[in-house]
């Protein structure tokens, strides 16, 4: 509390009675609904830059990745070699790569495959790491040195390396071997945690209120932990999705992740940009800078996101 | 200090036992046939075949062959590459390289993360700490494959700056820039951590304690401010040198750096399963021996950390 906001709280509560009716003062301030922990943090959201910039970049991705063919007419698989490498023309804004395919709508179509990877990816660590992490947390003993081990010997596999390991051994390439291979080491970071987490609100004075009410353990678990205990995992998955669309870039990159020849993905264009990239930049550039945008906005959200949630940070 | 110290070695145990056997699953219980794979085009007649498999223990049971293998890497002994070459020798090749590119990334991200990040720190809301904010969302964003061609492309083949590829002997001189773009993440990590920590502490009560007392502000810094807020990034350089080296195969690959990430991703191209086993073990056991002398290193800075 500021100084000046102290100093009017004093003055308030010495008052006489008469010159303050009692129910100015105690009145709770009722203008807007007490809401809880969501809705103050969509409250705190709605006004940070951050968070609109962020989230608009994502509606617009999202509905590029959902209906590509509204912002792109052309067909990203017609190409022309006549066309190689050409520079910008009327209906081609970025130019034309190697092969002579249409570098505007790649790029749009290329959103797909990376927005399908990163949310599946997501959906799934949070998935298994939030059942693991909650169950070692909640019910501790030796079921949480058995998971909270299992956590580690999958932690200590670098995702990007496992995963470089793992992709060899899958000769078709799709959307959801990648989505798989990168969750089974992605998986280790949400379970962390929401062990942490679930620790920390177990111990809260309404979970002994309803264990002492004879609500029986799963309930307690379900109602009053669980929903207390995911705001740090949104956050982690917000970031995350970023990660995971960067890490399957890189795999597609490398050659080895989405299998180019059927799936348009930014990854795989910046790989065969490579070849062109000392000639013509623009190869590299557009399938880059959408994917960085799109890594960056999740980042961003996943801070405006914390900063909402997280009471300490708000202050400031 | 001594039950902790003990209690988190006997932790590393298990660990130890199921990343290795996850790493040795990877390779070898997923699908497909590493022996037939290296007749190529050609069929291999069915008696080179048997030779092969029973010479790499191929026809063992999976859990036998595990052992083998544990029992190699507890002697050092990795067995040869379906090539004919001692793995332990192609790794003696690469390791120090991608060790002198790590140890390199490693430097720099410490001296110029520490660095921006404290100046940022100090002068919370200023322009120099809002641009570098900026900065380094941008290279957290941007993929490291994007940044070493940028590089690459720029100061290699545009100014001439540098060599656009390292030679075999990948000298020190020569790895400084590509250990830059290796380091980027990690950098902007590293001063944004310092730049939170540094003016977290600067409103502690032991700060204002010591200005309070009359303690120059240069001193103020450097004893009570600096030394605490460096506790987490001393924390994450340490756990940074596992990932580093473990994350080196792309920029090894852009750079045409001959180290691990490079055999390794020769390996994994011609089916080389032993090879990509022992490097993979060899990464992962020096990722899990870093974090682990990293948490007890944070033990021994922050004492309360024991007693949790």
């Amino acid at each position: 509390m500021s100084e000046s906001a102290l100093f009017e709280a004093q003055t308030r509560f010495v008052a006489d009675l008469e010159e303050t009716p009692l129910g100015t003062t105690d009145q709770v301030d009722e203008s807007t609904p007490p809401g809880g922990l969501w809705l103050e943090a969509w409250r705190t959201l709605r006004r940070r830059p951050l968070f609109i910039i962020s989230s608009v970049i994502i509606l617009l991705l999202l509905a590029v990745a959902l209906f590509p063919g509204v912002f792109a007419t052309q067909d990203p698989t017609h190409c022309e070699l006549q066309n190689s490498l050409a520079g910008s023309t009327a209906g081609h804004p970025f130019g034309f790569d190697q092969q002579g395919c249409d570098i505007y709508s790649r790029v749009i179509h290329g959103a797909r495959a990376s927005v399908s990877v990163g949310v599946l990816t997501t959906t799934i660590t949070v998935l298994i790491g939030g059942v693991i992490g909650a169950l070692a947390g909640f019910y501790g003993g030796w079921l949480d040195s058995v998971l909270a081990r299992v956590t580690d010997i999958f932690f200590s596999v670098p995702l990007l390396l496992g995963a470089i390991v793992c992709m060899q051994a899958f000769p078709d390439k799709t959307v959801v071997v990648v989505a798989l291979v990168l969750a089974v080491f992605g998986w280790p970071q949400v379970a962390r945690i929401m062990r942490g987490s679930v620790i920390s609100v177990r111990s809260a004075e309404y979970v002994t209120a309803a264990t002492a009410l004879g609500a029986s353990r799963t309930k307690v678990l379900l109602r009053h932990v669980l929903p207390n205990a995911i705001p740090p995992v949104i956050v982690i998955a917000t970031v995350s999705l970023g990660a995971f669309i960067g890490a399957e870039a890189t795999l597609s990159f490398l050659g080895i992740g989405l299998n180019p020849a059927t799936t348009v993905s930014w990854g795989g264009d910046i790989n065969q940009a490579q070849n062109s990239l000392r000639s013509d930049p623009a190869v590299l550039l557009y399938p880059a800078a959408a994917l960085t945008l799109t890594v960056l906005s999740f980042i961003m959200l996943g801070d405006a996101v914390r900063e909402a949630l997280d009471p300490k940070s708000r202050k400031r | 200090m001594g039950w902790y110290v003990g209690r988190r070695v006997l932790q590393m145990v298990p660990v130890f036992f199921g990343a290795t056997f996850l790493v040795y699953a990877l390779v070898f219980l997923l699908p497909g046939d590493p022996i037939a794979a290296l007749g190529g085009n050609r069929t291999l007649a069915p008696g080179v075949i048997a030779q092969l498999r029973h010479q790499y223990h191929l026809d063992l049971p999976f859990f036998q062959q595990y052992l083998i293998y544990l029992k190699g890497i507890v002697t050092l002994n990795f067995g040869t590459s379906y090539s004919g070459l001692p793995v332990s020798e192609i790794m003696a090749q690469a390791f120090p390289v991608t060790i002198r590119l790590a140890l390199l990334a490693l430097l720099f991200e410490g001296i110029f993360g520490i660095g921006a990040g404290l100046i940022a720190g100090l002068r919370r809301g200023g322009f120099f700490d809002s641009t570098l904010l900026v900065v380094s969302l941008i290279v957290i964003a941007v993929p490291i494959f994007v940044i070493g061609f940028v590089v690459q492309i720029v100061f290699g083949v545009k100014f001439g700056w540098i060599k656009p590829t390292v030679g075999p002997e990948a000298t020190w001189g020569e790895l400084i820039v590509p250990a830059m773009v290796l380091g980027s993440i990690s950098f902007a990590y590293v001063l944004r951590l310092t730049r939170d920590s540094v003016s977290e502490n600067l409103s502690a009560d032991w700060v204002r304690t010591a200005t309070a007392k009359g303690m120059s502000r240069r001193k103020v810094v450097s004893t009570h401010v600096l030394r605490n807020s460096l506790i987490p990034v001393v924390t994450f350089l340490g756990a940074d040198l596992g990932a580093l080296m473990a994350g080196a195969i792309i920029t090894e690959g852009i750079f045409n750096i001959p180290g691990v990430g490079h055999a390794l991703y020769q390996a994994i191209i011609r089916g080389e399963g032993p090879t990509v086993v022992s490097i993979v073990t060899v990464l992962v056991l020096i990722y899990i021996l870093t974090s682990l002398l990293v948490d007890l290193l944070y033990a021994f800075l922050d004492p309360r950390i024991r007693y949790v």
